[in-house]
C-alpha cells in the first residue's frame, strides 16, 4: 500500500466537487450585527439533554450571565445574549422542525450591551478536569454543526489512547467562509485554544487540517506557530466532505476509523475551528458562547457578509439586514450540501449555525427535476465517502426494506453528507431516504 | 426586505451536479453518430435506411408502450434512440427492413417495456432484438455484402426491400454483378475461423472490412468510446476489462496453435467485440454498480466471447457474452459489494 499511499496523500478517497461560490464573502472580514429587538435562546440547541431555564419571566439579565444550566454531564448551559428583560419561556419554532421550549428576550434598545460577567481562569494551572468542567459552563457546543457538546469529546473512553488533536479547518462545504475568516482574523484565539484543549486531552500533538483553497488561511497560521511547535498546518485536497471527521482523520494520518466507532479508538480528537477560537478566548475569561460567526451568502442575498451574529437572533432580522432579492426562493441555515431550509423566519440562529444560503429559484432548478428511475450509473457508488452502495440502498428503500439496509448494506455507516443524491442524474433523493430509513429503524428499535 | 417573500422547503443537499439522465444519454447518440455515419459511408443508403428503421421503430414503439401503461412518454430520455441505433449497427447492411423492424419492436417490447421501462430491464434492449432475429431469421442475419460498393449511394442492396414477410432473394448473382474482386461473402471471423485466412489489423481498424452495419471500424467506435469515458458518461473499465480478457484468453491458443487459432490483435479488432464492448456491455442499466463487480462482469464477458468464437458453432459470440453477461450482472453486485470505509478488521492499513 506504499505507493498508494503516497498517491492519496492530503485526501480521501472518493468524494465531489460542488461549485465552491465562496468568492462572494472569502475577502469579507467577520462583521458585527446589530442586536435584534427580540432574541429567542432555544433552551436544546445541542445533543443531549436540555438546559434547565435559570431566569423567569419579568426577570432582567446581563449579557453574558448564564440564564439556563447544564442537565447533567451531556448538556450545556446558555448565557444571556445581550442585556434586556426576559419576556417569556415558551415553545418556539426552530430550524429542526419541532417547537422547543425557548428563553425569549426583549433586548433593551439604550444598553451599551457590555459583557459584564466575567470568571477568569488561569488557565495554565488548571487541571484537565477543571479545564473540561469550565469548557462545559462556557456552553461551548461544536460549532461545526454538530452541536455536540465540546466537554464531552475531551473526555475520550479510558480504553483509548488520544495522540493527536485534529484541527478541523476545511469548511468543505460550498459558500461557507465564517471559518476561513476566523483563521485569519483570529489566529492567535485559536492556538491558544488549541493548546487548552491539548492540555486538556494531554497530547503532544496538534494537526490543523485547511483545505488548498485557502492557502492564506495555512500562510497566516504557519506564520504564527513557532520553530518545533507541536501545532503544524496542512493543506489538504479542496474536496467534499474533506471536513467529515472520518475523511480528515485519513487525510492528515491515514488512519481508518472503524465502522461504528469514534476517532478516540485511532487515537484522534477532532475539533471545529471556531470551536476552539472561542475556547481560546472565552476560558481565560471564564465567559459563555453568547454569539458566533455566520456566513450570510447566496444569490438570494444583497449584502453577503460574515457576521458576527448573537445567539437567538431570528433569521428575519438577519435576513433583512442582509437584504434578500426578489427571487430569493429558498433558506438554508448552515451549508448547502448538509444544511436544513427553513420554514418560517422566525427561527433563531443557534450556536451550530454556520451559515445562512439563500438561494434563487434558478438555483434550484435541477433540484426541482422530476425524479426518474434508477439507470446503475454507478455516479453515487463513486462518490460516497463512505464506500456505501447508495444505488442498491435506494432500490430497496423504496421498496421498504429497512431492516435489510441497515443489516447488509451498513445504512448507519452513512452520515448524511448527500453526495450521493448530488450526483444522482436520476434525481432521486438518496440520502432523504437514508435518513427516513433511519429514523425508521430508530423507531423500531425503541 | 420584500414582504412577500415566499420560501420553499427542500431536503439537502440543496445543490446538484448537472448532469442528467437525459445528457448520459444523448452523448452515447452523439457518441454514435461518427460510428453510424461511417456505416453509411461504408455500406450506402441500404444502411441509412436500416438505421432509421430500426430508431423509428424503437422510438414509436416506446411511445406506444408507455402510453398502454399509463406511464408518462419517456422518448425524451433518448435512451430509446440508443437502443434504435445500437440494433441498426449490429444487423447486416442488407438486413431486410421488415425484419428490422420486427427486431426493433421485440427491443424494445421484450428488451425494455416488458420489464419497466428505462432502468428496470435486465438485458441491453438491443442485443434482445438482434437475439431474437438471429434465431428467427439465421440466413439473412448471416448475409454479408462487401462494403464501398460503387453504387452504394443510389441503389439499395436487393435483399434490403424484401417485402415483409417474405424470404430475401440470394445475393450471389448481385454481388457477382457489382464487384470486380471475388466476395466470398465471409467477415472475417468466418475466414479466419473456418479457412484460417487472416485479415491485416490496418484493414479491421479502418473498416475496409465486411461485417455487420456497424462494427467495421474499431477505430470510429474506440474514439466514441474515449468521449464518453473523457465526459465520465461510460465507465471505461468495461471495455478495458472486456478487451483484456478477451485478448488474454485468446493468447494461449495463439501460442499454441498460431495457425488454427487468432491472434489477440486480430481478436480485438474483428467482429463486434468493439462495439460490444464500447457501447453495448457498457450499458448502465445492464452492468454491476459495484467496481470490483464491473471487472467481474467486464472480464467475463470478454473471456466468453473468444470461448463462443473458438469452440462454439457460431463465428461471433460477443451478444451472447453480453446478453450472459447482463443476465448474471445482479448476481456478480451482490457478491462484491464495496467493501465499507473501516470495516471491521479489513483496513490494509491498520
Amino acid at each position: 500500500m506504499g505507493i498508494l499511499n503516497l498517491l492519496r496523500r492530503n485526501t480521501f478517497e472518493h468524494g465531489v466537487h460542488p461549485q465552491e461560490h465562496k468568492e462572494l464573502t472569502c475577502r469579507l472580514p467577520i462583521r458585527r450585527l446589530p442586536f435584534a429587538p427580540t432574541l429567542i435562546v432555544p433552551l436544546s440547541q445541542h445533543a443531549g439533554a436540555p438546559a434547565v431555564a435559570l431566569v423567569t419571566p419579568g426577570q432582567e439579565i446581563v449579557r453574558g450571565e448564564p440564564i439556563a444550566r447544564a442537565d447533567g454531564f451531556l448538556s450545556v448551559p446558555m448565557h444571556a445574549p445581550a442585556t434586556g428583560v426576559v419576556d417569556s419561556i415558551r415553545l418556539m419554532p426552530t430550524a429542526r422542525g419541532p417547537k422547543t421550549e425557548s428563553i425569549v428576550i426583549q433586548v433593551y434598545g439604550g444598553s451599551s450591551q457590555e459583557v459584564l460577567y466575567d470568571a477568569p481562569h488561569d488557565v495554565d494551572s488548571m487541571t484537565p478536569e477543571q479545564i473540561i468542567q469550565a469548557v462545559q459552563d462556557s456552553g461551548m457546543v461544536g460549532l461545526g454543526g454538530a452541536a455536540f457538546p465540546t466537554h464531552v469529546k475531551m473526555k475520550p473512553p479510558p480504553e483509548h489512547k488520544v495522540d493527536t488533536l485534529v484541527v478541523n479547518g476545511c469548511e468543505c462545504e460550498p459558500y461557507l467562509t465564517c471559518d476561513h475568516r476566523l483563521m485569519l482574523e483570529q489566529t492567535d484565539d485559536l492556538l491558544s485554544g488549541i493548546h487548552i484543549v491539548m492540555r486538556a486531552l494531554g497530547v503532544e500533538r496538534a494537526m490543523i487540517g485547511v483545505e488548498d483553497n485557502k492557502m492564506d488561511a495555512v500562510e497566516a497560521i504557519a506564520g504564527r506557530l513557532a520553530e518545533n511547535s507541536p501545532v503544524s498546518v496542512h493543506a489538504v485536497k479542496t474536496k467534499y466532505p474533506q471536513g467529515a471527521e472520518k475523511m480528515l482523520i485519513e487525510s492528515l494520518l491515514g488512519r481508518r476509523v472503524t465502522s461504528g466507532s469514534f476517532p478516540s479508538s485511532v487515537g484522534v480528537s477532532v475539533f471545529n475551528v471556531s470551536t476552539l477560537a472561542q475556547i481560546g478566548a472565552l476560558l481565560p475569561r471564564g465567559r459563555g458562547v453568547i454569539e458566533r460567526v455566520v456566513t450570510v451568502t447566496g444569490p438570494g442575498v444583497r449584502n453577503p457578509g460574515n457576521y458576527l451574529v448573537p445567539v437567538g437572533t431570528p433569521v428575519r432580522f438577519l435576513l433583512e439586514f442582509a437584504g434578500s432579492t426578489p427571487k430569493a426562493n429558498e433558506l438554508i441555515l448552515g451549508g448547502p450540501m448538509m444544511g436544513m431550509s427553513v420554514a418560517s423566519l422566525d427561527v433563531p440562529v443557534t450556536k451550530a449555525v454556520s451559515g445562512m444560503v439563500v438561494l434563487e429559484a434558478s438555483d434550484t432548478e435541477l433540484r426541482d427535476r422530476h425524479v426518474q428511475p434508477c439507470i446503475r450509473c454507478a455516479y453515487c457508488v463513486e462518490a460516497c465517502p463512505m464506500h456505501l452502495n447508495p444505488s442498491t440502498l435506494g432500490l430497496l428503500a423504496a421498496k421498504g426494506e429497512y431492516e435489510t439496509m441497515a443489516r447488509e448494506f451498513h445504512l448507519n455507516d452513512c452520515f448524511e453528507c448527500g453526495c450521493c443524491s448530488y450526483v444522482c442524474p436520476a434525481n432521486i433523493p438518496l440520502v432523504q431516504y437514508f435518513r427516513i430509513a433511519k429514523a425508521i429503524n430508530r423507531e423500531k428499535a425503541a | 426586505m420584500d414582504t412577500r417573500l415566499k420560501i420553499e422547503l427542500r431536503t439537502s443537499p440543496h445543490l446538484k451536479q448537472a448532469v442528467t439522465v437525459e445528457q448520459i444519454m444523448r452523448n452515447v447518440v452523439y457518441a454514435l453518430l461518427p460510428v453510424c455515419a461511417f456505416a453509411v459511408f461504408a455500406f450506402g443508403i441500404s444502411v441509412l435506411a436500416l438505421l432509421m428503421v430500426t430508431t423509428l421503430t424503437c422510438v414509436l414503439g416506446e411511445s406506444l408502450f408507455c402510453r398502454l401503461s399509463g406511464r408518462p412518454s419517456t422518448v425524451n430520455d433518448w435512451s430509446i434512440v440508443i437502443t434504435g441505433l445500437l440494433l441498426g449497427l449490429t444487423l447486416p447492411p442488407g438486413f431486410p427492413l421488415w425484419m428490422a423492424a420486427v427486431a426493433a419492436a421485440v427491443a424494445v417490447g421484450l428488451g425494455k417495456a416488458l420489464f419497466g421501462g428505462l432502468g428496470y430491464n435486465v438485458m441491453n434492449p438491443a442485443l434482445v432484438g438482434r437475439a431474437f432475429v438471429q434465431a428467427a431469421f439465421p440466413v439473412a442475419i448471416t448475409t454479408w455484402t462487401p462494403a464501398f460498393l460503387d453504387r452504394r449511394f443510389t441503389e439499395f442492396i436487393p435483399s434490403t426491400l424484401t417485402a415483409p414477410f417474405m424470404q430475401p432473394p440470394a445475393l450471389a448473382d448481385w454481388i457477382e454483378q457489382a464487384q470486380v474482386d471475388a466476395f466470398s461473402g465471409a467477415t472475417p471471423l468466418a475466414l479466419q475461423k473456418f479457412e484460417q485466412i487472416g485479415t491485416p489489423v490496418g484493414d479491421l481498424l479502418t473498416g475496409m472490412t465486411t461485417g455487420s452495419a456497424g462494427e467495421t471500424s474499431a477505430l470510429i467506435i474506440l474514439a466514441g468510446g474515449l468521449y464518453l469515458a473523457a465526459r465520465r458518461m461510460m465507465d471505461w473499465r468495461i471495455p478495458v476489462g472486456v478487451l483484456l480478457g478477451a485478448a488474454l484468453t485468446s493468447l494461449p491458443f495463439w501460442l499454441m496453435d498460431s495457425v488454427r487459432y487468432p491472434d489477440p490483435l486480430f481478436v480485438l479488432f474483428s467482429g463486434g467485440l468493439m462495439l460490444g464492448a464500447v457501447f453495448m456491455a457498457s450499458d448502465m442499466v445492464a452492468s454491476p454498480v459495484t467496481p470490483r463487480g464491473v471487472w467481474v462482469y467486464s472480464l467475463f464477458i470478454g473471456v466468453l466471447t473468444v470461448i463462443i468464437r473458438l469452440f462454439g458453432g457460431l463465428t461471433e459470440g460477443v451478444m451472447y457474452a453480453i446478453l450472459l453477461g447482463n443476465a448474471i450482472s445482479p448476481l456478480i453486485a451482490t457478491v462484491t459489494q464495496p467493501r465499507v470505509f473501516g470495516a471491521a478488521g479489513k483496513d490494509p492499513r491498520a
